[in-house]
């Protein structure tokens, strides 16, 4: 095998079906089909609507994958599959798949971790810069806040702090079905927030007072937000008194944003690390985008921000850590492992 | 040459021939490990079969009726694993291949000593029952094997309570079948992949259509649709 390995990459931890085709650290094919239109009723991922959804969209993904990548199944090194952290039920698709797969076309099968493959994903950024480690990686989506400190992309990860109850792209959900906005509340609160005034209201910022920073200095917390800003509507409500949606929308972004990027900039300080990888569904959100760039230019960090199409969940991240593990010599993983939904934060290959 | 993948009770895997019968089967009973071991049992049974991917015609799969999380896990497999290979995969009901098993159609169609022909052609009233948990079971209604030795189902799958089963079937059968009928025992009703595979060679060799390819979920997914946002002040 070659150090340009031909690698498939199988994705389904949530509601993204996600096939991937990479050679080596280049891109060559990322499809996605999504379950959110089945969860917007329900303002919130149905596991069992996202597993079903798995089964039925698994198979055309990988054809059109294979045909966007222009290779034929015979032609690839390896496949790559999410073994956790995620949804059980709809981890254990991907994982049952990728295993028949393999043994189907005689592969050999890489189980990966889900949270180091939003790491991955920046390996394959076309515009020639390659990942420099160590860094700092905050990844934001609807199903995990995490920080980690990598310093060897497939050894090396440090989980330094995650969410301690919901994550943040589910706090835009129930913030914005508290709103009257509909689902993903993500892009629905950063549309009525681009008219409203950051500071108009000041919402708690989670585990930042020196009290919660002892034990939790890397973690965050979005349910104490949540139930504030429910608290602010509810009075201005009982007052007869109209909700300035657009002005709570704004301030509730930002104590996310706040929240996020000074623990993130907390973080590169501590290690003395001078650069931050964003990941995750969250990553669309312009104003994380942007505070990000500000405080980084003005802390001297190098950001980094991957395509948002490799941001969000997708099987071409998982591809990308299956190629940097056989370009490595790795020994395929065994195929006994299971579908770990909280799979711990460690090295890229999960078995 | 077929390989058969069923997870509608644990997790069955078999390769088998029209020929020479059930030439490998791996089945382990843990209703919640499919995902899990489905590659090793399939690794297994290519093994002990000496059959490469590219040696099979194609790859069967239990549709269910079987509890969600399991079942699917094996369409998905045997569906991957056919797309692997370049085979088609082609769907059966789980029930069937019970019904297939226990009313002598298995035994026929490998030619063991202990066929009995005289179960051809002839009514035999089963009621296949499963268990799929929360509190109610699975059933399938079958006449008989048929002149080519296939099981009859004359009572589509579906879900029910255990106290309700016996008016079901009989509001869907008849009371002279659901009293004749022989039911399994949903406690110890498991679907054999050997018998999964038999029955989909025996269908190919009278020419006989497979199944609707849909996973047999026969319960809608577990969702509740949010009220307004609960008050917290
Ligand atoms: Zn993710």
């Amino acid at each position: 095998m070659s150090n340009q390995p031909l690698v498939l990459g199988i994705e389904t931890s949530c509601d993204e079906t996600g096939v991937g085709i990479v050679r080596g650290r280049t891109l060559l094919a990322n499809v996605i089909a999504s379950s959110m239109d089945e969860h917007a009723r329900y303002g919130g991922v149905v596991p069992e609507i996202a597993a079903r959804a798995h089964l039925e969209a698994l198979q055309p993904a990988l054809t059109a994958a294979l045909a966007e990548a222009g290779v034929a199944l015979d032609d690839l090194d390896a496949i790559a599959v999410t073994s956790g952290p995620g949804l059980a039920g709809a981890l254990m698709v991907g994982v049952g798949a990728a295993k028949a797969l393999a043994l189907g076309a005689g592969k050999p099968l890489y189980a990966v971790n889900h949270l180091v493959g939003h790491v991955g994903a920046d390996v394959l950024r076309d515009d020639g810069t390659a990942i420099e480690l160590p860094t700092i990686a905050l990844l934001v989506s609807g199903g995990h806040t995490s920080l980690l400190h990598v310093r060897d992309l497939l050894d090396d990860v440090e989980l330094l702090g995650e969410t301690i109850d919901d994550a943040a792209g589910e706090a835009f959900d129930k913030v914005a079905r508290l709103l009257g906005l509909p689902y993903p509340g993500g892009p629905q609160i950063d549309r009525v927030a681009a008219e409203g005034d950051p500071r108009a209201i000041r919402f708690p910022r989670g585990l930042t007072l020196p009290k919660d920073l002892a034990k939790h200095r890397y973690d965050f917390s979005f349910s104490g937000l949540k139930t504030a800003v429910a608290r602010h509507v509810e009075k201005l409500e009982n007052a007869g008194e109209p909700v300035p949606v657009a002005d709570v929308a704004a301030s509730f972004r930002e104590a996310v944003v706040d929240v996020l990027l000074t623990k993130a900039l907390a973080a590169c300080a501590d290690r003395g690390v001078p650069r931050l990888l964003l990941g995750g569904g969250v990553v669309a959100n312009a104003r994380v985008r942007q505070v990000a760039a500000e405080r980084c230019s003005a802390a001297g960090i190098e950001l980094r921000i991957p395509p948002l199409s490799l941001c969000t969940d997708n099987g071409a991240m998982i591809a990308a850590l299956g190629a940097e593990l056989a370009a490595r010599g790795r020994t395929p993983s065994p195929l006994g492992f299971g579908a770990d939904s909280t799979l711990p934060v460690t090295s890229a290959q999960a078995v | 040459m077929l390989l058969a993948i069923d997870t509608s009770a644990g997790t069955s895997v078999a390769v088998v021939d029209r020929d020479g019968g059930v030439l490998a089967e791996a089945t382990e009973f843990d209703t919640r490990r499919h995902a899990e071991v489905v590659g090793e049992l399939i690794a297994a049974c290519l093994d002990e079969s000496g059959i490469a991917p590219h040696g099979l015609s194609a790859v069967v799969a239990g549709m269910g009726p079987g509890p969600f999380t399991g079942l699917r896990v094996g369409i998905a497999a045997a569906r991957a694993f056919a797309f692997g290979a370049g085979k088609p995969c082609l769907p059966l009901v789980s029930h069937d291949a019970i019904a297939f098993e226990r009313l002598g159609g298995l035994a026929v169609a490998t030619g063991s000593a202990d066929a009995a022909p005289a179960t051809t052609g002839t009514a035999t009233p089963l009621l296949v029952v499963t268990d799929a948990r929360r509190r109610e079971v699975y059933w399938s209604a079958y006449g008989g094997l048929d002149e080519a030795g296939l099981p009859v189902r004359i009572g589509a799958p579906a879900l029910t309570r255990p106290a309700e089963l016996d008016e079901a079937v009989s509001s869907s059968c008849g009371a002279d079948f659901a009293e004749a009928a022989t039911r399994t025992d949903p406690a110890a009703t498991t679907v054999s992949a050997g018998a999964l595979g038999m029955l989909g060679e025996t269908l190919f060799a009278n020419r006989r259509p497979f199944a609707a390819d849909e996973p047999l979920y026969l319960r809608s997914p577990d969702v509740t649709v949010p009220g307004a946002p609960k008050r917290v002040s």
